[in-house]
C-alpha cells in the first residue's frame, strides 16, 4: 500500500466520523464541529494530492488549503453565532426540538 | 507507510472518535483539539509547513476556543442532553459507514497505489506569499471581504436584541 493511498484513506475515516457525528449528534455544537472535521478532512486530500502531484512547485493544493481553512473559520463564526441567537431564543441547543424556522 | 505517520494517524482518529462519541461537551471539545493537531501534524510532514502552522493557529487557537466559550454560554457544560444520540442515529451511522465503504472501494480500486513520491519540494513562505500576492490576488481580496461579512454577521447575530420601544 502506498502512502498516498493511506492519506487518502486516513482522510476518508475522518471525513464519515464526522458525517456520523453531524447525523447522529444532538447537540447544535457537536453538529458544527462535525462539519469541521469533514472540511478537514478535505484539506488533508488536497495537501496530499499537492504532495504526491505532478508539479508540486505549483503550489495548488496548498493555495486551496489556506483558503479552505479561511472558509471554515468563517463558517464556524457564523454557526457558532447562529447557535446563540437560538439559544438566547428558545432556551436549548438540541437539534432535535429546532424543528420551526418562524420565531 | 511509515511509523510516523501511523503514530499522528492513531492519534488523529482516536480523536475524531472521542470526539465524536463523549458525554461531555467540553470534553469533546478537548479531543478535537488533539485530532486538529494531529492533523497540523500530518501537514508539516506532508512538506506544508504554512498550511500546518495555519492549522495549529486557526483550528487549536481560535476555533476550538470559539465552540469552548459557545458551550460555556449555552451551559452544555456537565452531562449535557440526556441521550447524546438523536432518535435515527442508527440511519446516521449506517449511511456514514456506507460513504467510508465507497470511498474505500473507489481509493483501492484506482491506480493512485503505483503513484511514487516526487522529491522533497520546499514549500517555503515566500513562494506562497508571492503566489497570494500576484496570481491570486483576487481570491485574497474576496476572502477578506469574505471574512469582514462574517465578522459582521455573527456579531449581528450574537448582538443581544434590543427590546422594541412603540
Amino acid at each position: 500500500m502506498s502512502s498516498l493511498t493511506s492519506y487518502l484513506l486516513l482522510s476518508a475515516l475522518i471525513f464519515s466520523i464526522g458525517l456520523a457525528g453531524a447525523l447522529t449528534r444532538r447537540s447544535a455544537i457537536l453538529v458544527l464541529i462535525g462539519i469541521e472535521l469533514m472540511l478537514n478532512a478535505a484539506n488533508l486530500n488536497f495537501l496530499a494530492f499537492w504532495r504526491y502531484g505532478p508539479h508540486p512547485e505549483a503550489l495548488t493544493g496548498i493555495m486551496f488549503a489556506i483558503f479552505s481553512i479561511s472558509i471554515a473559520a468563517a463558517e464556524a463564526a457564523v454557526g457558532l453565532g447562529i447557535i446563540l441567537a437560538v439559544y438566547k431564543h428558545r432556551r436549548t441547543t438540541d437539534v432535535s426540538t429546532m424543528n420551526s424556522m418562524k420565531g | 507507510m511509515t511509523v510516523p505517520f501511523l503514530i499522528l494517524a492513531v492519534l488523529t482518529v482516536v480523536g475524531t472518535v472521542a470526539a465524536m462519541t463523549l458525554r461531555n461537551l467540553i470534553h469533546c471539545v478537548l479531543a478535537l483539539t488533539l485530532s486538529f493537531a494531529g492533523l497540523a501534524a500530518l501537514y508539516l510532514q506532508l512538506g506544508a509547513q504554512f498550511v500546518g502552522f495555519v492549522q495549529i493557529l486557526v483550528y487549536v487557537g481560535a476555533v476550538a476556543i470559539l465552540a469552548v466559550f459557545v458551550i460555556m454560554m449555552t451551559r452544555g457544560a456537565g452531562p449535557g442532553l440526556h441521550p447524546i444520540f438523536s432518535s435515527f442515529w442508527t440511519v446516521g451511522s449506517l449511511v456514514a459507514a456506507g460513504v467510508f465503504a465507497i470511498l474505500a472501494w473507489a481509493i483501492c480500486a484506482s491506480n493512485l497505489s503505483s503513484r511514487i513520491l516526487p522529491p522533497q519540494t520546499e514549500a517555503a513562505v515566500r513562494p506562497i506569499g508571492d503566489a497570494l500576492m500576484h496570481q491570486y490576488v483576487l481570491p485574497l481580496e474576496i476572502m477578506g471581504l469574505l471574512l469582514t461579512a462574517a465578522l459582521i454577521g455573527a456579531v449581528v447575530l450574537a448582538m443581544q436584541e434590543k427590546r422594541r420601544t412603540p
